[in-house]
């Protein structure tokens, strides 16, 4: 008989399929995030690609959210805050980077013509009754700065990737000491951590708007620039519709969250999380540690509402700290409760659902939040778990009937 | 010294604001155990009705003063509590034995409804108005060089005789052993004879007529703005940390605690501001020390100040 060793390794399963196994989920993320920026986006529109990518990083934030919200049971409020921090990081990296590393201005812009618009100098032509010119095209160029993952977009990725760093760090801040607090408490905390976030981007410096002033601060020198009570304007708008390569980003970064999360809810850890959940004093006595998978959980969904907040400013183009207060969690909590808390299929449909109807209803803008207060209300009443429950689509006894059907005229 | 006097007055005032409205999430977590996010709403409808019963009755054009001031307050009181109850009856009730989430998800439901039905033209519109002209603030005396205003002694009184009113009430009456005894246990209370919804309806009541004076109150000093503007929020926020960090479900903790929210916001926001004169953004950090000396007590003691910390079982 072979030594124990080698009949384990026998029974392992290949590594390199392995490897091809888990990746291949990515992969299919990518090919469906190119369909949606290359096929679906030209095809429905300019206003529908709007709503899609509002739909998308609804998505990315409410996802994120249902981790701590959904699977550990812990009450967020907070997450806008995140959204805030992640969103300044990344704007911080692709405005102010793209004047340091890439010199996207060789024109030193002098004129101001209002609304915060900047002229190319060599062409104002001032008439009697006004100042025209040409907009320098180097802070709101769509898709400029090369192509498909051109510089641009390159920077972009990172200033995703660093935004949510920089908000997974402040999760694990706010996280370590609050997550001994349970239910409404934690809630309140979260509450305190975004507003005084939110402040705090309040009291920041004002963003130069003279590119000669850029490049003479230094880029850590630039970090407290961050526009202040006016916001910061003038971002880049790699994820609004319309610029090449939106829909793909914004996609890109949706499936990936709603992958791992699958794959978080089936896993070991997962598992622990809703045992948290369900009964924190039971899990603990089974032998999770509870405070170190809630800090996990938190910093995890503050890693990917940092991002959230980096897709959500390169749409808009701006970051207003005023926008991302209490109401942009309640907001965002309004989704996972709506969807069903735990559910990833629920997460898409509640974020679809909230941010299309609404869409659908801007002629009867006076009523319109009325009809939403009130179908809260009703859908709380009810269907207090949601639409979805914590079930999925695929474990719905309907969704089970029709596949079964399927699949049994497949066999024979 | 000047300084000193009046910041201590404004920290009472404030404090005296932040407690009326403090009592209402306070009443309504102590019985219901959520949080009434619908409350600052009411607050703001008590400042729009206060504006249009005393438009109705044409203080506004003339013929204000203490006693037309009062008269607002008792009809805007009465039809806030009325308000209340309703929102009770129709929205909460039904949830009564629903998860918790789902009862605060419906409370920022009604918290929205409230904020856009009163946009509409028909109600109280957008434009900003103001109901100083039924009192102005005048000066009543001075102290020193330091003048006390009309609007301060009306909020410390009012607020200090509603609250020691409560107190009377929670502590002294059948109906507040009542309010004490479902708080405690609401299936125990009811088996013993306790109408759970005639207590609940009152709770409702008496936090939405606070609420009322809190919104008059604040509607003196400040424009009346939309019932959807973020000031009204972060009064209301304010306001309920000022509950958590008194021990929310605790009358004397939410007054302790509205005053200690007061004191960090007016005395120490004043202080550390002279003291770091030179620069500008210190100036802007009132709010922060509020939500740090809520992290920081909750962090110290989880169930706030005077609130009763409870052991968990499975």
């Amino acid at each position: 008989m072979k030594p124990l060793q080698d009949r384990v390794a026998a029974l392992r399963p290949n590594p390199g399929m392995a490897a091809g196994v888990s990746a291949a989920p990515f992969a299919a993320a990518i090919a469906i995030a190119l369909l949606m920026e290359h096929a679906i986006g030209p095809a429905v529109g300019l206003t529908w690609t709007k709503i899609l990518l509002d739909v998308g990083i609804a998505i990315v934030l409410a996802g994120s959210l249902n981790v701590v919200n959904g699977y550990a049971g812990q009450f967020s409020l907070g997450q806008a805050g995140f959204m805030l921090v992640g969103g300044y990081a990344a704007a911080w990296l692709t405005f102010y980077g793209q004047i340091h590393f890439y010199d996207v201005c060789p024109n030193a812009v002098e004129i101001d013509i209002g609304d915060g618009k900047m002229c190319d100098p060599s062409t104002v032509e001032i008439t009697k009754t006004a100042i025209t010119c040409q907009l320098v095209e180097c802070f709101s160029g769509k898709g400029s700065m090369g192509g498909f993952l051109g510089n641009g977009q390159l920077l972009f990725l990172a200033g995703c990737i660093l935004g949510g760093i920089v908000a997974a760090l402040f999760g694990l801040l706010v996280g370590l000491p609050s997550l001994r607090l349970r239910g409404d408490y934690l809630a309140i905390v979260t509450l305190g951590f975004g507003e005084i976030v939110r402040v705090l981007g309040q009291i920041t410096a004002l963003q130069p708007k003279d590119v000669g002033e850029i490049q003479n601060e230094s880029m850590v020198g630039l970090m407290n620039n961050l526009g202040g009570s006016e916001g910061f304007s003038q971002i880049p708008d790699y994820t609004s519709a319309g610029t090449k390569g939106a829909m793909f980003w914004v996609f890109l970064f949706a499936l990936v969250l709603l992958i791992l999360t699958f794959r978080l809810k089936y896993s070991s850890k997962g598992r622990a999380l809703l045992a948290v959940r369900e009964n924190e004093i039971a899990a603990e006595a089974m032998g999770v540690d509870t405070t170190r998978a809630k800090v996990v959980a938190f910093v995890f969904s503050a890693f990917f509402a940092g991002i959230g907040g980096a897709l959500y400013a390169h749409q808009i183009n701006a970051i207003d700290p005023k926008e991302l207060g209490f109401q942009k969690s309640i907001d965002l909590v309004i989704i996972v409760v709506i969807g069903g808390m735990g559910s990833i299929t629920g997460i898409v449909l509640g974020a679809s659902i909230l941010v299309i109807l609404p869409e659908l209803f801007r002629e009867f803008s006076e009523y319109r939040m009325i009809v939403y207060a009130l179908a809260l209300i009703v859908v709380m009443i009810a269907r207090p778990q949601g639409i979805m429950g914590i079930q999925e689509l695929w474990e719905l006894p309907a969704w089970r009937k029709l596949t079964a059907k399927f699949t049994s005229r497949k066999k024979s | 010294m000047s300084d000193l006097l009046q910041t201590t007055i404004n920290t009472l005032a404030l404090g005296g604001l932040y407690a009326l409205i403090a009592l209402g999430y306070t009443l309504v977590y102590g019985i219901l155990r959520f949080i009434n996010f619908a409350h600052s709403d009411v607050v703001a409808w008590g400042g729009w009705i206060a504006f249009t019963v005393a438009s109705a009755l044409g203080f506004l054009t003339g013929g204000g003063g203490v006693l037309a001031m009062m008269v607002v307050l008792l009809i805007t009181m009465a039809l806030c509590a009325a308000l209340g109850v309703t929102i009770e009856r129709l929205a909460y009730r039904p949830l009564r034995k629903a998860p918790r989430l789902n009862v605060l998800i419906t409370a920022i439901g009604v918290s929205l409804f409230l904020q856009n039905v009163g946009l509409l033209d028909r109600l109280f519109g957008t434009r900003p108005t103001t109901i100083v002209p039924v009192l102005p603030n005048t000066v009543l005396v001075e102290l020193g060089s330091v003048p006390i205003r009309i609007y301060d002694v009306l909020t410390i009184f009012l607020a200090v005789g509603l609250v020691f009113a409560l107190e009377r009430l929670v502590y002294r009456t059948k109906m507040g052993r009542a309010m004490r005894a479902v708080s405690f246990d609401e299936r125990i209370a009811a088996l013993m004879g306790v109408n759970v919804n005639v207590v609940v309806s009152v709770t409702f009541a008496i936090g939405s007529a606070l609420a009322a004076a809190g919104g008059i109150l604040f509607a003196l000093r400040n424009d009346l703005r939309l019932t959807a503007d973020s000031t009204w929020v972060l009064l209301g926020l304010k306001a309920f940390v000022a509950a958590v960090v008194g021990g929310i479900g605790n009358v004397r903790g939410a007054a302790a605690g509205a005053l200690l929210i007061a004191f960090v916001e007016v005395f120490v926001h004043f202080w550390i501001t002279k003291l770091f004169a030179g620069t500008e953004w210190v100036g802007q950090l009132q709010d922060v020390y509020v939500f740090v000396i809520l992290i920081v007590v909750l962090l110290w003691k989880p169930s706030g100040l005077f609130g009763k910390s409870t052991v968990e079982k499975v």
